[in-house]
């Protein structure tokens, strides 16, 4: 056991806070994606390898090789600091591995780059009214036409679809062929005629997705990642990177000291919260969780570093991460009583809302991005090896 | 960076496990309670020639001097077998105490013998650890302590480590005078544990106990290793309640294609996982970062005994009713997790005790 980075590392990580505590006045504060200030924050990180690190120079990254302990010490130093660790959203973070790993040159060089820089914003055209939790089983179809994909059907689901310049997009292009054999992946502009973007608004009040549709939207055939027929297989390379990444246990420590400082200055018959006995335990008890689940991240960590394998408690994190912090958040609305229910524009508000928000968003979460009950399939048959639900699947049985 | 096994850890741990297979399977566990054998010379025997009844304590002592994760690594093994034999006490919280705060008198008389497995020590700290019931309290009066210890665990033994109600340590044998000691009957059939009542009785003061940070250290290591035991005991029945529903079928299915049995079975292992993790950082803690040593001590243990108490009913529930009889025998796992639960502090007792560790506490 050695919980220390080693002085190699220390001494990149006072190079990152000499960085930030030189640049932090150009960091954005909230703002939206296209600001001024945004994109050129983006442009000095990725300048100075704090933005797209290991994404090769060519195509418009920093071009160091990867090391996972100077990613985590970038991410603990820019959080820590609280200035803006620059843009991440499904381009960033999902499109440039799966074009890096499955693009044609030409994709490379047209769309790593630019979306790099912030100056291409994607969303993700995968889960449909009819294919949630069984993606596989999508409709919108593509059907060849001369030189073009012709797409119909809709999308839901659809986060930063309204500030989108482009689409990654999963489609049905092989209708007769078994459901996981027949998507491919299309990439295409969200200005193409015949698309349309409404506003969902979820529990929260916010449109944060939204619903697309597509009526006859002419696609370039070359536009397509991987062959007809393996899109599944390509989206599958990002999934999985997805998962991971939801219910960090680090943020969640965030949120629980800011719930300890709420339990220590607010009041009920005139005593702290936090000297109440039973909203005490509560609080102990969540941060029980915390630590389980930081001291597990630790493992993960050190199983990268060290090339181990630590599969379960990497399955495990996306169910326990998001129901530990939709817990966290709601311990606060109740421990905050009828102030608690407070939301919106109105007196007596605590931070602005956010215990409310973050209790409802994270509900958002268990659901999305795999379902919890999905997680716990996961969890069972490639973890602990339990046999599969028999499937009753039209199109394989035929 | 590394937060893992060493592979020198590995292959302690799987030696362990190896011995404990054959030597302390379920069918020893129903001898040693059908019998009352209490003390099991045999399987200590064994134990003590792989090095883990001297685990922690130093080569100087005949120990092998390894450090609390390594000895957290044993206790779960112990638990994944029900192993009838002392550890807890006897290798952990005893050779701790004595190192730490005892008299090379003490340290030489006693610490060969734990090693080698020719002398046995139990903890009587349970009112200092999880409040003190039916009025037992130990008081010290002239170097002789007079009073009632409850729920003295690693018994019978040939000393106690006796804490008293100054918090301080005492190293009291077996048989001095004024000194008997009761039988009490818990659930758990794999350690017993028993009620020490001293009259005037004879015993050896740890000069190191001076300030109550000993006997705060000495729990703690004592709640990890308990945290581990579970955390080997749960694993356990949950590896039982994976196989039992890959083989078992009803309606011409095996039961684990049911969603609501793989379901429990997810939820298991999704709230065991991270408890490995936990179990390492608190003991890791223990020996190498005194600063959060007690808060990780006092979460760890509050937390594996939720997770172990919810793996004991699910895994359970999975057997159906076979589950509940005793032919499958897995009420002997549930009993050790229902056991090591109230042992030295009941989560809601540790919860409170880490408020306090961070001042949370008016």
């Amino acid at each position: 056991m050695d919980l220390s980075y080693g002085a190699e590392y220390e001494s990149f990580r006072a190079q990152v806070r000499d960085f930030i505590a030189k640049h932090k006045a150009d960091a954005p504060r909230g703002g939206g994606l296209r600001d001024t200030k945004t994109l050129a924050w983006q442009r000095m990180l990725i300048e100075h390898g704090y933005a797209a690190r290991t994404i090769p120079k060519e195509y418009g990254g920093y071009g160091a090789k990867p090391d996972i302990l100077e990613a985590r010490i970038i991410a603990e130093e820019f959080a820590a600091a609280r200035v803006s660790p620059g843009l991440g959203g499904q381009g960033i973070s999902m499109l440039v591995p799966t074009l890096l790993e499955l693009g044609s040159e030409e994709q490379k060089k047209q769309f790593i780059a630019p979306t790099l820089r912030g100056e291409m914003v994607w969303c993700q055209g995968y889960s449909e009214p009819n294919a949630g939790s069984d993606l596989a089983s999508l409709r919108t179809k593509a059907v060849l036409d001369g030189d073009d994909w012709v797409v119909n059907g809709q999308k839901i689901w659809t986060s930063t679809a309204q500030y989108a310049d482009w689409i990654f997009c999963l489609v049905r292009t092989e209708p007769d062929a078994p459901k996981h054999q027949g998507i491919s992946f299309l990439l295409f502009s969200m200005k193409t005629p015949g698309i349309e973007v409404r506003p969902l608004v979820t529990m929260t009040g916010d449109a944060t997705f939204n619903e697309v549709f597509f009526t006859d939207v002419r696609v370039p055939k070359q536009q397509i990642v991987g062959k007809r027929g393996e899109g599944w297989f390509v989206a599958n390379s990002i999934l999985r990177h997805e998962r991971g990444s939801l219910g960090d246990p680090n943020a969640t420590l965030t949120r629980f000291n800011a719930l300890v400082e709420l339990m220590k200055q607010e009041t009920v018959d005139g005593r702290r919260l936090i000297d109440d006995p039973v909203l005490r335990d509560r609080l102990m008890r969540i941060q029980g969780r915390v630590m389980a689940l930081r001291a597990n991240d630790l493992r993960l960590l050190s199983a990268r570093v060290n090339n181990q394998n630590a599969l379960l408690a990497g399955m495990i994190v996306k169910l326990e991460g998001t129901e530990l912090r939709h817990d966290l958040e709601g311990l606060a609305i109740d421990v905050l009583g009828e102030i608690g229910t407070l939301y919106g524009d109105t007196p007596y508000l605590k931070e602005g809302g956010s215990w409310q928000a973050q209790y409802m968003f994270f509900l958002g979460l268990i659901i999305g991005g795999g379902t919890s009950q999905i997680q716990k399939n996961i969890i069972s048959e490639r973890g602990l090896g339990l046999p599969k639900e028999p499937k009753f699947d039209k199109r394989q049985e035929a | 960076m590394e937060f893992g096994l060493s592979s020198d850890q590995q292959m302690l741990k799987e030696s362990v496990d190896k011995f404990l297979a054959d030597r302390a399977s379920l069918a020893h566990a129903r001898d040693y309670a059908a019998n009352k054998i209490e003390r099991d010379d045999a399987l200590r025997g064994g134990l003590a020639e792989l090095g883990v009844c001297g685990l922690v304590i130093d080569e100087a002592h005949g120990g092998v001097g390894l450090s609390l994760v390594d000895a957290a690594l044993v206790s779960e093994s112990l638990g994944y077998a029900i192993a009838t034999a002392p550890f807890v006490a006897s290798s952990v919280m005893a050779p701790l105490a004595l190192m730490r705060g005892g008299t090379d008198a003490l340290r030489q008389s006693w610490l060969p013998k734990v090693a080698a497995g020719e002398a046995v020590i139990g903890a009587a700290v349970s009112e200092l650890a999880g409040g003190a019931r039916e009025r037992a309290a130990v008081q010290a009066i002239g170097g002789k302590l007079s009073g009632r210890a409850l729920f003295a665990f690693d018994a019978p033994a040939d000393a106690y480590l006796v804490a008293t109600e100054a918090a301080h340590l005492y190293l009291v044998v077996a048989g001095a005078k004024g000194f008997t000691e009761v039988p009490l009957t818990t659930i758990d059939k794999t350690r017993p544990v028993r009620e020490l009542v001293f009259d005037g009785t004879p015993a050896e003061y740890l000069p190191g106990s001076d300030d109550g940070e000993l006997l705060e250290m000495v729990l703690d290591a004592g709640r990890v290793m308990l945290a581990a035991d579970t955390l080997g005991a749960a694993q356990n029945m949950l590896d039982q309640a994976v196989a039992y529903a890959k083989e078992r079928e009803q309606f011409n299915r095996k039961i684990g294609s049911f969603q609501a049995v793989k379901h429990l079975c997810a939820e298991m292992a999704a709230g065991l996982e991270p408890c490995r993790a936990m179990v390492w950082y608190a003991a890791f803690a223990l020996d190498a970062l005194p600063g959060e040593a007690h808060l990780h001590a006092c979460h760890t243990k509050a937390h594996l005994t939720e997770v172990g108490k919810f793996v004991a009913k699910t895994a359970t529930e999975v057997h159906g009713g076979m589950g509940f009889t005793d032919l499958l025998g897995l009420h002997y796992w549930f009993k050790r997790i229902g056991l090591n639960r109230q042992l030295l502090g009941s989560p809601e007792r540790l919860r409170e005790e880490a408020a306090r560790a961070q001042s949370l506490v008016a």
